[in-house]
Protein backbone atom coordinates (compact mmCIF):
# COMPACT_ATOMS: atom_id res chain seq x y z
CA UNK A 1 0.00 0.00 0.00
CA UNK A 2 1.26 3.64 -1.18
CA UNK A 3 2.36 5.67 2.26
CA UNK A 4 0.66 8.69 1.16
CA UNK A 5 -3.16 9.27 -0.33
CA UNK A 6 -2.84 11.90 -1.09
CA UNK A 7 -0.19 14.76 -2.42
CA UNK A 8 -0.34 18.38 -4.21
CA UNK A 9 1.99 21.29 -4.73
CA UNK A 10 1.24 24.44 -6.19
CA UNK A 11 -2.38 23.51 -7.28
CA UNK A 12 -4.76 25.59 -9.29
CA UNK A 13 -7.77 25.32 -10.65
CA UNK A 14 -9.66 28.03 -12.72
CA UNK A 15 -13.24 27.34 -14.31
CA UNK A 16 -12.70 29.24 -17.95
CA UNK A 17 -10.07 31.51 -18.74
CA UNK A 18 -10.76 34.32 -16.94
CA UNK A 19 -12.91 32.76 -14.26
CA UNK A 20 -12.39 33.18 -10.60
CA UNK A 21 -9.68 30.28 -9.20
CA UNK A 22 -11.29 27.45 -7.22
CA UNK A 23 -8.53 26.50 -5.99
CA UNK A 24 -5.08 28.45 -5.94
CA UNK A 25 -1.79 27.63 -4.34
CA UNK A 26 -2.65 24.55 -2.67
CA UNK A 27 -0.24 21.82 -0.92
CA UNK A 28 -1.29 19.03 1.22
CA UNK A 29 0.10 15.99 2.07
CA UNK A 30 -2.24 13.24 3.42
CA UNK A 31 -0.94 10.53 4.42
CA UNK A 32 -2.80 6.86 4.38
CA UNK A 33 -4.95 5.78 6.74
CA UNK A 34 -6.17 8.41 8.00
CA UNK A 35 -9.77 9.95 7.83
CA UNK A 36 -9.23 13.23 6.93
CA UNK A 37 -12.03 15.79 6.83
CA UNK A 38 -12.67 18.59 4.85
CA UNK A 39 -13.87 21.60 5.98
CA UNK A 40 -14.77 25.27 4.73
CA UNK A 41 -17.62 27.58 3.57
CA UNK A 42 -19.47 27.62 0.80
CA UNK A 43 -17.08 27.90 -2.34
CA UNK A 44 -13.96 27.16 -0.50
CA UNK A 45 -12.99 24.67 -3.37
CA UNK A 46 -13.88 21.71 -1.45
CA UNK A 47 -15.61 19.75 -4.49
CA UNK A 48 -13.21 20.71 -6.96
CA UNK A 49 -9.98 19.53 -4.57
CA UNK A 50 -11.96 15.70 -4.32
CA UNK A 51 -13.01 16.03 -8.03
CA UNK A 52 -9.35 16.74 -8.92
CA UNK A 53 -8.28 13.89 -6.57
CA UNK A 54 -10.90 11.53 -8.09
CA UNK A 55 -9.63 12.35 -11.73
CA UNK A 56 -12.53 13.91 -12.78
CA UNK A 57 -10.78 17.59 -13.29
CA UNK A 58 -7.68 18.71 -14.22
CA UNK A 59 -5.96 20.82 -12.64
CA UNK A 60 -4.98 24.37 -14.25
CA UNK A 61 -1.64 24.41 -12.24
CA UNK A 62 0.77 22.25 -10.36
CA UNK A 63 0.04 18.79 -9.51
CA UNK A 64 -1.90 16.44 -7.53
CA UNK A 65 -0.68 12.64 -7.01
CA UNK A 66 -3.06 10.25 -5.81
CA UNK A 67 -1.75 6.75 -3.96
CA UNK A 68 1.56 7.59 -5.47
CA UNK A 69 0.35 8.15 -9.24
CA UNK A 70 -1.84 10.15 -11.32
CA UNK A 71 -5.30 10.41 -10.33
CA UNK A 72 -7.07 8.61 -13.55
CA UNK A 73 -4.68 6.03 -13.11
CA UNK A 74 -5.47 5.12 -9.54
CA UNK A 75 -8.60 5.45 -10.73
CA UNK A 76 -9.53 1.69 -10.04
CA UNK A 77 -8.18 1.97 -6.54
CA UNK A 78 -10.04 5.17 -5.28
CA UNK A 79 -13.72 5.41 -5.30
CA UNK A 80 -15.76 8.69 -5.03
CA UNK A 81 -19.32 9.46 -4.37
CA UNK A 82 -19.82 12.93 -5.63
CA UNK A 83 -22.22 15.78 -4.03
CA UNK A 84 -25.44 14.93 -5.96
CA UNK A 85 -24.72 10.86 -5.69
CA UNK A 86 -25.21 10.25 -9.33
CA UNK A 87 -26.86 6.82 -9.94
CA UNK A 88 -28.70 5.21 -13.08
CA UNK A 89 -32.37 6.25 -12.14
CA UNK A 90 -33.80 3.35 -14.21
CA UNK A 91 -31.84 0.64 -12.54
CA UNK A 92 -32.71 -1.17 -9.68
CA UNK A 93 -31.26 -1.22 -6.41
CA UNK A 94 -29.86 -4.76 -7.26
CA UNK A 95 -28.95 -4.08 -10.68
CA UNK A 96 -27.29 -1.39 -9.57
CA UNK A 97 -25.09 -3.69 -6.50
CA UNK A 98 -24.74 -6.28 -9.87
CA UNK A 99 -23.31 -2.79 -12.11
CA UNK A 100 -20.40 -2.26 -9.38
CA UNK A 101 -19.81 -6.22 -9.39
CA UNK A 102 -19.29 -6.42 -13.06
CA UNK A 103 -17.35 -2.84 -13.41
CA UNK A 104 -14.81 -4.07 -9.92
CA UNK A 105 -13.79 -7.83 -11.70
CA UNK A 106 -11.86 -9.35 -8.77
CA UNK A 107 -12.23 -6.52 -5.98
CA UNK A 108 -15.72 -6.07 -5.53
CA UNK A 109 -17.09 -7.39 -2.41
CA UNK A 110 -20.61 -8.23 -2.15
CA UNK A 111 -21.02 -8.59 0.99
CA UNK A 112 -20.31 -5.26 2.63
CA UNK A 113 -22.26 -3.33 -0.47
CA UNK A 114 -25.48 -5.95 0.61
CA UNK A 115 -25.44 -5.03 4.22
CA UNK A 116 -25.09 -1.41 3.61
CA UNK A 117 -28.45 -1.53 1.57
CA UNK A 118 -29.84 -3.71 4.10
CA UNK A 119 -29.20 -1.96 7.10
CA UNK A 120 -31.59 0.57 5.04
CA UNK A 121 -34.30 -1.71 4.84
CA UNK A 122 -34.32 -0.88 0.62
CA UNK A 123 -36.37 -3.46 -1.58
CA UNK A 124 -33.77 -4.59 -3.73
CA UNK A 125 -36.26 -4.79 -6.31
CA UNK A 126 -36.96 -0.72 -5.66
CA UNK A 127 -35.94 1.41 -9.15
CA UNK A 128 -33.41 3.82 -7.81
CA UNK A 129 -35.35 6.48 -9.32
CA UNK A 130 -38.18 5.99 -6.64
CA UNK A 131 -35.90 6.49 -3.53
CA UNK A 132 -35.33 9.56 -1.40
CA UNK A 133 -32.33 11.28 -1.09
CA UNK A 134 -31.22 9.84 1.91
CA UNK A 135 -32.03 6.18 0.52
CA UNK A 136 -30.19 6.73 -3.06
CA UNK A 137 -26.98 7.85 -0.95
CA UNK A 138 -26.75 4.39 0.78
CA UNK A 139 -26.80 2.98 -2.36
CA UNK A 140 -24.10 5.35 -3.53
CA UNK A 141 -22.28 4.59 -0.20
CA UNK A 142 -22.82 0.99 -0.71
CA UNK A 143 -21.47 0.91 -4.17
CA UNK A 144 -18.36 3.02 -3.22
CA UNK A 145 -17.61 0.36 0.06
CA UNK A 146 -17.80 -2.48 -2.34
CA UNK A 147 -15.75 -1.70 -4.37
CA UNK A 148 -12.91 -1.92 -1.52
CA UNK A 149 -10.74 1.49 -2.40
CA UNK A 150 -7.70 2.28 -1.02
CA UNK A 151 -8.79 5.59 -0.68
CA UNK A 152 -12.15 6.76 -0.27
CA UNK A 153 -13.20 10.59 -1.66
CA UNK A 154 -16.52 11.49 -0.29
CA UNK A 155 -18.20 14.68 -0.93
CA UNK A 156 -20.85 15.77 1.49
CA UNK A 157 -21.64 12.36 2.16
CA UNK A 158 -24.26 12.25 5.05
CA UNK A 159 -25.95 15.84 4.02
CA UNK A 160 -29.25 14.29 3.78
CA UNK A 161 -29.27 11.72 5.85
CA UNK A 162 -31.47 11.00 8.90
CA UNK A 163 -29.97 11.10 12.44
CA UNK A 164 -30.19 7.35 13.06
CA UNK A 165 -28.61 6.64 9.20
CA UNK A 166 -26.05 9.43 9.63
CA UNK A 167 -24.53 7.67 12.46
CA UNK A 168 -24.73 4.23 11.47
CA UNK A 169 -23.29 4.57 8.17
CA UNK A 170 -20.74 6.11 9.45
CA UNK A 171 -20.04 3.25 11.58
CA UNK A 172 -19.91 1.02 8.47
CA UNK A 173 -17.67 3.35 6.73
CA UNK A 174 -14.88 3.97 9.77
CA UNK A 175 -15.49 0.11 10.66
CA UNK A 176 -14.60 -0.98 6.46
CA UNK A 177 -12.19 2.02 6.99
CA UNK A 178 -10.36 0.61 9.80
CA UNK A 179 -10.34 -3.21 8.62
CA UNK A 180 -9.29 -2.66 5.25
CA UNK A 181 -6.94 0.63 6.21
CA UNK A 182 -9.10 2.70 3.68
CA UNK A 183 -7.91 6.13 3.90
CA UNK A 184 -11.30 8.48 3.85
CA UNK A 185 -11.63 12.06 2.89
CA UNK A 186 -15.07 13.69 3.07
CA UNK A 187 -16.26 16.89 2.94
CA UNK A 188 -18.93 18.66 5.45
CA UNK A 189 -20.89 21.81 6.84
CA UNK A 190 -21.11 20.37 10.04
CA UNK A 191 -18.61 20.38 11.95
CA UNK A 192 -19.35 19.11 15.52
CA UNK A 193 -20.14 15.58 14.15
CA UNK A 194 -16.90 15.63 12.28
CA UNK A 195 -15.45 15.64 15.94
CA UNK A 196 -13.97 11.97 17.14
CA UNK A 197 -14.39 10.53 13.44
CA UNK A 198 -11.76 12.23 12.07
CA UNK A 199 -8.29 12.34 12.86
CA UNK A 200 -6.64 14.65 10.29
CA UNK A 201 -8.23 17.82 9.15
CA UNK A 202 -7.84 20.22 5.96
CA UNK A 203 -9.77 23.39 6.38
CA UNK A 204 -10.08 25.31 2.76
CA UNK A 205 -10.87 29.13 2.78
CA UNK A 206 -11.53 31.02 -0.65
CA UNK A 207 -9.62 28.08 -2.57
CA UNK A 208 -6.37 27.83 -0.04
CA UNK A 209 -5.80 25.57 2.16
CA UNK A 210 -5.61 27.53 5.59
CA UNK A 211 -5.17 24.56 8.01
CA UNK A 212 -3.67 21.10 7.21
CA UNK A 213 -2.50 18.30 9.55
CA UNK A 214 -3.37 15.85 11.98
CA UNK A 215 -5.89 16.96 13.97
CA UNK A 216 -4.56 16.55 17.81
CA UNK A 217 -1.89 18.51 16.09
CA UNK A 218 -3.72 20.96 15.04
CA UNK A 219 -5.75 21.56 18.63
CA UNK A 220 -2.54 21.43 20.46
CA UNK A 221 -0.67 24.18 18.62
CA UNK A 222 -4.10 26.17 19.48
CA UNK A 223 -4.87 27.83 22.90
CA UNK A 224 -8.21 29.92 23.73
CA UNK A 225 -7.51 32.40 26.30
CA UNK A 226 -9.55 34.90 28.22
CA UNK A 227 -8.11 38.08 30.67
CA UNK A 228 -8.73 41.41 30.52
CA UNK A 229 -8.94 43.63 27.47
CA UNK A 230 -6.22 45.83 27.83
CA UNK A 231 -3.63 43.12 27.62
CA UNK A 232 -4.20 42.46 24.03
CA UNK A 233 -0.61 44.07 23.68
CA UNK A 234 1.24 41.39 25.39
CA UNK A 235 -0.04 38.83 22.80
CA UNK A 236 2.92 40.40 20.17
CA UNK A 237 4.61 36.81 20.21
CA UNK A 238 2.28 34.82 19.75
CA UNK A 239 -0.23 34.63 16.39
CA UNK A 240 -3.37 35.94 16.93
CA UNK A 241 -6.27 33.46 15.21
CA UNK A 242 -8.77 35.54 16.27
CA UNK A 243 -9.81 37.83 19.18
CA UNK A 244 -13.27 39.82 19.98
CA UNK A 245 -13.15 42.41 23.15
CA UNK A 246 -16.90 42.37 25.17
CA UNK A 247 -16.55 45.25 27.69
CA UNK A 248 -13.27 44.65 29.54
CA UNK A 249 -12.80 40.88 28.79
CA UNK A 250 -11.15 39.44 25.64
CA UNK A 251 -11.47 35.76 24.52
CA UNK A 252 -9.13 35.13 21.69
CA UNK A 253 -7.60 31.89 19.59
CA UNK A 254 -3.75 31.78 19.45
CA UNK A 255 -1.28 29.80 18.53
CA UNK A 256 1.39 30.63 21.25
CA UNK A 257 4.91 31.33 20.50
CA UNK A 258 5.93 30.15 24.13
CA UNK A 259 4.48 30.43 27.42
CA UNK A 260 1.39 32.81 28.23
CA UNK A 261 1.35 35.40 30.46
CA UNK A 262 -0.46 34.59 34.33
CA UNK A 263 -3.46 37.30 33.45
CA UNK A 264 -4.56 34.88 30.58
CA UNK A 265 -7.07 31.70 31.64
CA UNK A 266 -6.05 29.62 29.41
CA UNK A 267 -8.30 26.68 27.65
CA UNK A 268 -7.80 23.85 24.92
CA UNK A 269 -10.49 24.54 21.72
CA UNK A 270 -12.76 22.09 20.31
CA UNK A 271 -12.79 21.37 16.99
CA UNK A 272 -15.40 23.68 16.59
CA UNK A 273 -13.68 26.76 18.38
CA UNK A 274 -11.32 25.95 16.07
CA UNK A 275 -12.90 26.37 12.40
CA UNK A 276 -15.20 28.68 13.40
CA UNK A 277 -12.20 30.97 14.39
CA UNK A 278 -10.50 30.48 11.68
CA UNK A 279 -13.81 31.09 9.17
CA UNK A 280 -14.07 34.18 11.11
CA UNK A 281 -10.39 35.47 10.30
CA UNK A 282 -10.05 35.17 6.96
CA UNK A 283 -6.69 37.04 7.33
CA UNK A 284 -4.99 34.76 9.93
CA UNK A 285 -1.84 32.91 8.69
CA UNK A 286 -2.09 29.44 7.23
CA UNK A 287 -1.37 26.23 8.99
CA UNK A 288 0.23 23.34 7.81
CA UNK A 289 1.38 20.29 9.87
CA UNK A 290 3.40 17.63 8.21
CA UNK A 291 1.94 14.11 9.75
CA UNK A 292 5.31 12.81 10.23
CA UNK A 293 7.60 15.39 11.11
CA UNK A 294 5.71 16.13 14.42
CA UNK A 295 5.72 12.47 15.20
CA UNK A 296 9.28 12.39 15.08
CA UNK A 297 9.65 15.62 17.10
CA UNK A 298 7.20 13.85 19.61
CA UNK A 299 9.35 10.69 19.54
CA UNK B 1 -18.21 -7.94 27.02
CA UNK B 2 -18.58 -3.95 27.49
CA UNK B 3 -21.16 -1.02 25.49
CA UNK B 4 -18.91 1.97 25.85
CA UNK B 5 -20.98 5.06 25.78
CA UNK B 6 -18.95 8.62 24.15
CA UNK B 7 -19.86 11.82 25.10
CA UNK B 8 -18.76 14.34 22.18
CA UNK B 9 -19.65 17.33 24.44
CA UNK B 10 -17.94 16.26 28.09
CA UNK B 11 -14.30 17.73 26.70
CA UNK B 12 -12.99 14.62 27.76
CA UNK B 13 -10.95 13.02 24.91
CA UNK B 14 -12.64 10.39 23.65
CA UNK B 15 -9.72 7.75 24.49
CA UNK B 16 -9.80 8.93 27.73
CA UNK B 17 -13.64 8.33 27.72
CA UNK B 18 -12.62 4.73 26.63
CA UNK B 19 -10.26 4.28 29.33
CA UNK B 20 -11.84 5.14 32.11
CA UNK B 21 -15.21 3.34 31.26
CA UNK B 22 -12.96 0.38 30.89
CA UNK B 23 -11.63 0.88 34.11
CA UNK B 24 -15.16 1.67 35.86
CA UNK B 25 -16.23 -1.85 34.53
CA UNK B 26 -13.05 -3.50 36.05
CA UNK B 27 -13.76 -2.02 39.32
CA UNK B 28 -17.54 -2.81 39.39
CA UNK B 29 -16.27 -6.20 38.24
CA UNK B 30 -18.21 -6.31 34.80
CA UNK B 31 -14.72 -7.30 33.17
CA UNK B 32 -13.03 -9.84 34.86
CA UNK B 33 -9.67 -11.40 33.71
CA UNK B 34 -9.91 -13.41 31.01
CA UNK B 35 -13.02 -11.51 29.60
CA UNK B 36 -12.26 -9.63 25.57
CA UNK B 37 -12.40 -6.16 24.99
CA UNK B 38 -14.53 -5.32 21.94
CA UNK B 39 -12.92 -5.82 18.85
CA UNK B 40 -11.96 -2.28 17.74
CA UNK B 41 -14.32 -2.66 14.38
CA UNK B 42 -17.18 -3.39 16.89
CA UNK B 43 -16.45 -0.21 18.85
CA UNK B 44 -16.36 2.37 15.25
CA UNK B 45 -19.20 0.32 14.42
CA UNK B 46 -21.10 1.38 17.34
CA UNK B 47 -20.33 4.35 18.26
CA UNK B 48 -19.43 6.20 14.71
CA UNK B 49 -15.84 7.31 16.03
CA UNK B 50 -12.49 7.37 14.91
CA UNK B 51 -10.65 3.31 14.62
CA UNK B 52 -7.31 5.06 15.78
CA UNK B 53 -8.76 6.40 19.09
CA UNK B 54 -10.18 2.89 20.15
CA UNK B 55 -6.53 1.61 19.46
CA UNK B 56 -4.80 4.62 21.46
CA UNK B 57 -7.19 4.01 24.40
CA UNK B 58 -6.37 0.10 24.60
CA UNK B 59 -2.82 0.95 24.00
CA UNK B 60 -3.38 3.07 26.82
CA UNK B 61 -4.83 0.29 28.99
CA UNK B 62 -2.15 -2.31 27.53
CA UNK B 63 0.90 0.37 28.95
CA UNK B 64 -1.03 0.13 32.65
CA UNK B 65 -1.00 -3.49 32.44
CA UNK B 66 -4.49 -4.02 32.59
CA UNK B 67 -5.08 -5.67 29.25
CA UNK B 68 -2.72 -7.75 26.83
CA UNK B 69 -3.34 -8.16 22.84
CA UNK B 70 -3.30 -11.56 21.87
CA UNK B 71 -2.11 -11.18 18.33
CA UNK B 72 -5.21 -12.22 15.54
CA UNK B 73 -7.45 -13.09 18.54
CA UNK B 74 -8.19 -9.61 20.46
CA UNK B 75 -7.73 -7.75 23.23
CA UNK B 76 -8.48 -9.24 26.86
CA UNK B 77 -8.27 -8.10 30.63
CA UNK B 78 -5.48 -9.52 32.52
CA UNK B 79 -6.03 -7.87 35.92
CA UNK B 80 -8.85 -6.48 37.92
CA UNK B 81 -9.03 -3.30 39.41
CA UNK B 82 -9.91 -2.59 43.20
CA UNK B 83 -9.90 -5.18 46.43
CA UNK B 84 -13.15 -4.89 46.88
CA UNK B 85 -15.75 -7.33 45.07
CA UNK B 86 -19.47 -7.41 45.61
CA UNK B 87 -19.59 -10.30 48.10
CA UNK B 88 -16.19 -9.34 50.16
CA UNK B 89 -16.20 -9.41 53.50
CA UNK B 90 -15.71 -5.78 53.25
CA UNK B 91 -18.50 -5.15 51.95
CA UNK B 92 -20.81 -6.94 54.67
CA UNK B 93 -18.82 -5.09 57.44
CA UNK B 94 -20.01 -1.57 55.65
CA UNK B 95 -23.56 -3.45 55.05
CA UNK B 96 -23.79 -3.83 58.70
CA UNK B 97 -22.53 -0.56 59.82
CA UNK B 98 -25.07 0.98 57.42
CA UNK B 99 -27.57 -1.13 59.10
CA UNK B 100 -26.65 0.42 62.63
CA UNK B 101 -26.50 4.12 60.96
CA UNK B 102 -29.57 3.74 59.92
CA UNK B 103 -30.97 2.39 63.22
CA UNK B 104 -29.22 5.23 64.78
CA UNK B 105 -31.66 7.62 63.00
CA UNK B 106 -29.06 8.59 60.14
CA UNK B 107 -30.74 8.77 56.94
CA UNK B 108 -29.31 8.33 53.57
CA UNK B 109 -27.21 11.74 52.89
CA UNK B 110 -26.43 11.65 56.49
CA UNK B 111 -24.62 8.56 56.02
CA UNK B 112 -23.44 9.58 52.57
CA UNK B 113 -21.88 12.71 54.11
CA UNK B 114 -20.38 10.78 56.71
CA UNK B 115 -18.80 8.25 54.43
CA UNK B 116 -17.31 10.87 52.33
CA UNK B 117 -15.67 12.65 54.59
CA UNK B 118 -14.22 9.48 56.64
CA UNK B 119 -13.09 8.99 53.00
CA UNK B 120 -11.34 12.36 52.50
CA UNK B 121 -9.75 11.77 55.96
CA UNK B 122 -8.18 8.51 54.88
CA UNK B 123 -7.62 8.95 51.51
CA UNK B 124 -6.03 12.63 52.04
CA UNK B 125 -8.26 14.24 49.69
CA UNK B 126 -7.94 12.23 46.49
CA UNK B 127 -4.71 11.06 46.66
CA UNK B 128 -5.54 7.68 45.12
CA UNK B 129 -7.47 9.49 42.15
CA UNK B 130 -11.22 10.49 42.08
CA UNK B 131 -11.51 7.51 39.94
CA UNK B 132 -11.73 5.21 42.49
CA UNK B 133 -13.95 8.11 45.00
CA UNK B 134 -16.41 7.91 42.65
CA UNK B 135 -16.26 4.09 42.66
CA UNK B 136 -16.63 4.06 46.16
CA UNK B 137 -19.31 6.38 46.61
CA UNK B 138 -21.33 4.47 43.82
CA UNK B 139 -20.57 1.38 46.14
CA UNK B 140 -22.40 3.53 49.13
CA UNK B 141 -25.16 4.62 47.13
CA UNK B 142 -26.36 1.25 46.43
CA UNK B 143 -26.20 0.21 50.06
CA UNK B 144 -28.47 3.16 50.80
CA UNK B 145 -30.68 1.30 48.36
CA UNK B 146 -30.64 -1.47 49.69
CA UNK B 147 -31.11 -0.50 53.30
Amino acid sequence: MTETAIEAAALGKRFGRRGKWALRDCALKLPAGHVCAVVGPNGAGKSTLLAVAAGLLKPTEGALTVLGTHPTEARPRLAYVAQDKPLHPQLTVAATLRLGRELNPGHWDATVAERVVRQGDLDPKARVRSLSGGQRTRVALALALGKRPELLLLDEPMADLDPLARHELMGTLLAEAAENGTTVVMSSHVVAELEGSCDFLLLLGAGRVRLAGPLEDLLAAHTLITGPAGALTGLAPHTVVESRTTGRQLTALLRPAGPLDDVWQTAAPSLEELVLAHLRSPEAPALLLDATATKEAAA
Amino acid sequence: MVEFRIDRRTGVATYVQIVQQTKQALRLGLLEPGDKLPTAREVVEATAINPNTVLKAYRELEREGLVEARRGLGTFVRRSLGAAPADSPLRAELSDWTARAHAAGLDRDDVAALFASVLDEQFHNGQFGDGRFHDEQRFNNTKGEQA
